[in-house]
């Protein structure tokens, strides 16, 4: 807690409000994240979770309160926030017609770096996708476009990252493809925002977690703060029986290397 | 945002759409294809029994008219391309990433001018084989030249209205079926003498006839007269509303 008082946070956001007509979908969010810090932003469908993500990434405009992110304003400082954060949303967009690595050439392009070829053909190596890299994107499995998603975001290596569900419409083994993706991301000393559903994968990934509901961040802590709300565990003897999803990885084999997503699309 | 900046994103952008475009050249040749059957359709069936009044082959008459068809049905697809890409999450990166905002509509922008170009000079190639024929000097070919691309323009700009407001993809190109009939109501086909009274007084007053008479005159190596005028003043008053227009609309959707 102390470190998160001395160094100015990564994402502030105070009293942010935003209606959809009568909708009132977020009634003042206050949330910090720490630099460097993995948190989960936990909501049913319909919590706001994107709403708050797209006012982050100046995609929306907040009715009131204040957000800021890398220390600038979202309002005031729209071109400045937008280097420091990159955003990948909820359905991967990436370009179909064009090439993973065109793709990630593209974005290295519009970032205006020097050597989008290096840059392009470094991602494709760390995402698995070197063998794919020609290949139209819309020929690539989910998995394997979400990876391309996120390597197109991390290009030009902005400090923050904003994951909006990333594992939606995934198989359980592109998911898992998708969680290490993110685990590397975390131990590289980016900061992760990811929203999401599944309580598991809030759990896997990330350091704190935040629980949005009802247009409000109810709660917002580690997973071990979270737990010491509920009255202490009693201790019951359970037998162990495999899971569906351990059955079915166990049957399918489990990826092993991400390539093989290709063969299992 | 600086201009450098400004253009170094556009041509990126352009870049992917062109090969978009590349990668699916069909488009191309399905916008020429109905200009092409039309060129057909009129001058080896119906043409022969039009009284033009002109000297030249009736395929010297038509192809002005046929080439504004070419491109109305061409910027249907531009509407499209960007509807498409307003749809995916695409759009959705480029905003919030750090780019020049109006870069992805010049990029359209100028994919348009492009593709429909091609188009174009796809069917001049058809009416060359079919007979036609002009003298125009260097000096008019780039007049002809200069007016198809301000009319390019001025209709990419109305494409992009309905490709950053359509609920559907239907409803994208749809708006390009009035423009596709409005050459028929001109003196693209007919001389406007020839129609009733009413009909002939809204075909002399609309843009089409005045911009056909002026590539006929050109191809003619006559005057252009007048008609130059009233057709520059009719395209740049499209093109600078429909600019406007289009960017509002843009900013309103992506702030």
């Amino acid at each position: 807690m102390t470190t998160e008082q001395i160094s100015p946070p990564a994402l502030r956001v105070r009293g942010i409000e935003k209606s959809f007509q009568d909708l009132h979908v977020l009634r003042g969010v206050d949330l910090d994240v720490a630099p460097g810090a993995v948190v989960a932003l936990l909501g049913s469908n319909g919590a706001g979770k994107t709403t708050l993500v797209r006012i982050l990434s100046t995609l929306l405009q907040a009715d009131a309160g204040s957000a800021s992110v890398n220390g600038y304003d979202v309002a005031a400082q729209s071109g400045k926030v937008r280097e420091s954060l990159s955003l990948t949303g909820q359905f991967a967009a990436v370009d179909g017609v064009l090439t993973g690595r065109e793709n990630l050439l593209l974005v290295a392009r519009l970032r205006h770096l020097k050597n989008p070829g290096s840059i392009a053909d470094d991602l494709l190596d760390r995402f698995s996708l070197a063998a794919a890299g020609n290949r139209p994107a819309s020929t690539y499995s989910g998995g394997m476009r979400r990876r391309l998603d996120i390597a197109m975001s991390l290009i030009g290596e902005p400090p923050i990252i904003v994951l909006d569900e990333p594992t939606t419409g995934l198989d359980p083994q592109a998911r898992l493809e998708v969680w290490r993706t993110i685990t590397s991301l975390a131990t590289g000393g980016a900061t992760v925002l990811l929203t999401t559903q599944h309580l598991e994968e809030a759990e896997q990934l990330a350091d704190r977690i935040a629980i949005l509901h009802e247009g409000r961040i109810i709660q917002h802590g580690t997973l071990a703060d979270l737990k010491r709300l509920l009255p202490p565990a009693e201790v019951e003897y359970v037998e162990k029986q495999p899971s569906l999803e351990e059955v079915f990885l166990s049957v399918v084999g489990a990826p092993t290397t991400p390539t093989t997503s290709q063969d299992l699309r | 945002m600086t201009t450098t900046q400004f253009l170094s994103d556009t041509r990126v952008l352009t870049g992917r759409s062109l090969r978009h475009i590349l990668r699916s050249p069909d488009t191309i040749i399905t916008t020429a294809v109905t200009p092409i059957a039309l060129l057909l359709l009129f001058v080896y069936v119906i043409g022969g029994a039009i009284e033009t009044g002109s000297e030249g082959s009736y395929v010297d008459y038509l192809l002005p008219g046929i080439l504004l068809i070419t491109i109305a049905s061409g910027v249907a697809y531009t509407a499209y391309r960007l509807f498409l890409d307003m749809q995916g999450g695409i759009v959705e990166r480029f905003q919030s990433m750090p780019i020049a905002r109006s870069s992805v509509l010049w990029a359209h922008v100028l994919t348009s001018v492009t593709a429909n170009a091609a188009s174009v000079a796809l069917v001049v190639v058809v009416a060359l084989i079919m007979g036609f024929r002009t003298g125009a000097s260097i000096l008019a070919w780039l007049a002809v030249i200069g007016l198809l691309t301000l009319f390019i323009l001025a209709l990419t700009w109305i494409a992009v209205i309905a490709g950053l407001s359509a609920k559907t993809v239907d409803g994208a190109s749809a708006f390009s079926y009035p423009l596709i009939f409005l050459p028929f109501i001109s003196s693209a086909f007919v001389p406007t003498e020839s129609m009733p009274a009413p009909v002939a007084w809204f075909a002399q007053n609309q843009p089409v006839t005045s911009i056909v008479n002026t590539l006929r005159a050109l191809f003619a190596q006559e005057s252009v007269g007048n008609d130059l005028w009233i057709s520059l003043a009719w395209l740049l008053g499209i093109l600078v509303v429909a600019c406007a227009a289009a960017t509002a609309i843009y900013r309103r959707r992506i702030r």
